[in-house]
């Protein structure tokens, strides 16, 4: 390491000494916090991502020491690595948040402002993008661009309407699996995610993919619209897997597990691949050694549950009955004989798929 | 000690005269008031025949709305029990099979929609958080009942009647257009 020099870069007026070769979004992300770019593509843990969204565009105000010209164009920060002496400005500089607003906004073009059915809202990416530069609407009037569906087998669920073309899935498929059975197809407006053949991804670790998604076209078929990501617990657990670290995040409602997801770093980076057994297959309680609840950033709707601290890992003491001499309170009504919501004998969490009408009438008659 | 208010009156405690002991000229003059008021305009209205017009911002009873086409609005998204200060929304949601796309307007949809009428307080932020204009506040009260199982709402009591089938329900249930007034 000792032979690398270090290099000092300054980006929005706060300096720090990185290695030379690294890019400015690393740079930046090494001071954290505010002045790190967004990326949409950009997956640290993948190998050759980067520079197709635009979203972490930066402005260089003066490229190094030697040759402090500034660099004519915004440049995307993932793909700029960093020179001695750089400056750099993120959100200081109105032509960046300005650039940036407009990405979002041409992002959005073709996607469809369907997040009240999406299963990602709430840890959707692109969202957060788009409500952080006020461009949540939309000002396009044509028709979307929309895709014969794909089937891709009875773990992931493929909306290509969604998609962003980030490339990240195709970049896990081939790092992560033996061999990749998706890709993007055709090109320009055209080019879609798919397996051509009509093929399921089944390979091992294929269900990463769901996770480096950046929107909601690649989600967990088992949790099709089961139940919206801020109404459930997000705990930390863990396994003993024979194929992967079994470190995980669980979203349990109750003591139900709706969902399995791999822990996410402060940059929505996956910490440990998971493999596709703990994902889709250990649907319950008893598989997983639960470790606590996982902090969520209280700016986030999943923290809305308060399910923080020690809260979601106990039940609520009953007071009444220790403060009235073991009285027991007169229950005036079980909401649970009245309603039909979270009834007992439909269990949403391991139903293979998403619910159907004939889930919830079968046992009506 | 000071005062607490400077419209306090002092009590009197003098004995009464003999005159004021008949108590027939004050019972006269409370007599002659309440004779004057038959004369009055009332402020009140005989209520079940007679209703008010409610007040343009009145919140009632939720109805879960339908479009044109009589298909339900509601995708289960979430947002209204999230936005509900009482926590009086609970719902499940379903995936459409092929064949009920006359039903559902979305690809998702509520299979279960509740309301607990004892929790909800009729704030209206349902009614605001709901981005597919599905959940609406009408001018109806929520009626009483004789058990708390009826304040339950399921879906059967609140989504809309089809416009298609039943076009009188509907108009009756989406109420009369409000006339906006200044």
């Amino acid at each position: 390491m000792s032979d690398i020099p270090l290099f000092k870069v300054t980006i929005d007026n706060i300096s720090i000494e990185v290695p030379a070769g690294t890019t400015v979004l690393n740079a930046a992300r090494m001071i954290g916090g505010e002045v790190a770019p967004p990326a949409m593509c950009y997956y640290s843990k993948l190998e050759g991502s980067g520079g197709k969204c635009r979203t972490c565009l930066v402005e260089v105000s003066k490229g190094s020491e030697k040759d402090p010209r500034p660099m004519p164009k915004l440049v995307a920060s993932c793909r700029t690595t960093v020179m001695d002496g750089m400056e750099v400005k993120n959100i200081t500089s109105a032509k960046v948040v300005d650039a940036r607003a407009s990405i979002v906004e041409f992002l959005l073009l073709n996607h469809p402002l369907d997040c009240p059915i999406c299963d990602q809202a709430g840890e959707c990416h692109l969202q957060d993008l788009s409500y952080e530069h006020g461009k949540e609407g939309t000002r396009y009037e044509f028709q979307r661009r929309t895709f014969k569906k794909h089937d891709l087998g009875k773990y992931i669920q493929l909306h290509m309407t969604r998609c962003i073309l980030c490339y990240r899935c195709v970049f896990t498929a081939d790092q992560l699996t033996k061999k990749r059975a998706h890709g993007i197809l055709d090109r320009g407006d055209h080019s879609e995610i798919a397996t051509f053949i009509e093929k399921n991804l089944d390979s091992d670790f294929i269900g990463n993919v769901i996770d480096v998604c950046p929107v909601g076209a690649l989600t967990d078929k088992t949790f099709r619209f089961k139940n919206r990501v801020w109404f459930l617990k997000p705990m930390d657990a863990h396994r003993d897997c024979p194929t992967c670290s079994g470190k995980v995040t669980l979203w349990n409602r109750g003591d139900e597990v709706f969902r399995v997801t791999a822990r996410k770093d402060q940059w929505g980076e996956v910490e440990d691949w998971i493999c596709n057994d703990c994902r889709f297959e250990k649907k319950k309680t008893s598989d997983w050694v639960i470790e606590g609840p996982r902090l969520i950033d209280r700016h986030s709707v999943i923290a809305q549950g308060h399910y923080a601290g020690t809260v979601g890992m106990h039940k609520p003491t009953e007071t009444f009955s220790a403060v009235h001499h073991g009285r027991q309170p007169k229950l005036l009504m079980d909401i649970h004989s009245v309603s039909e919501v979270n009834q007992a004998d439909i269990d949403l969490s391991i139903i293979a798929g998403p619910a159907h009408s004939n889930n919830f009438n079968s046992n009506k008659d | 000690m000071e005062a607490l208010t400077t419209r306090a009156k002092e009590v009197s405690r003098k004995p009464m005269s003999f005159a004021e002991s008949l108590y027939i000229p004050n019972i006269l003059k409370g007599m002659f008031i309440t004779f004057g008021h038959m004369f009055k305009k009332q402020p009140t209205i005989r209520y079940p025949e007679q209703k008010r017009e409610f007040s343009p911002v009145f919140r009632g009873l939720h109805v879960l709305n339908r479009d044109e086409q009589g298909r339900e609005r509601c995708t289960a998204c979430g947002l209204c029990a999230v936005a509900c200060p009482a926590e009086a929304i609970t719902m499940e949601a379903a995936e459409r099979l092929e064949g009920e796309e006359n039903l559902y307007r979305e690809e998702k949809y509520a299979a279960r929609y509740e309301i607990n009428m004892l929790r909800c307080i009729f704030c209206g932020l349902c009614e605001e958080a709901c981005p597919k204009d599905a959940i609406y506040l009408s001018e109806t009260f929520a009626p009483a009942n004789y058990s708390r199982k009826g304040f339950i709402y399921s879906k059967e009591d609140l989504v809309i009647p089809n416009p298609l089938t039943d076009p009188e329900g509907y108009a009756k249930a989406k109420g009369a257009p409000r006339a906006i007034n200044n």
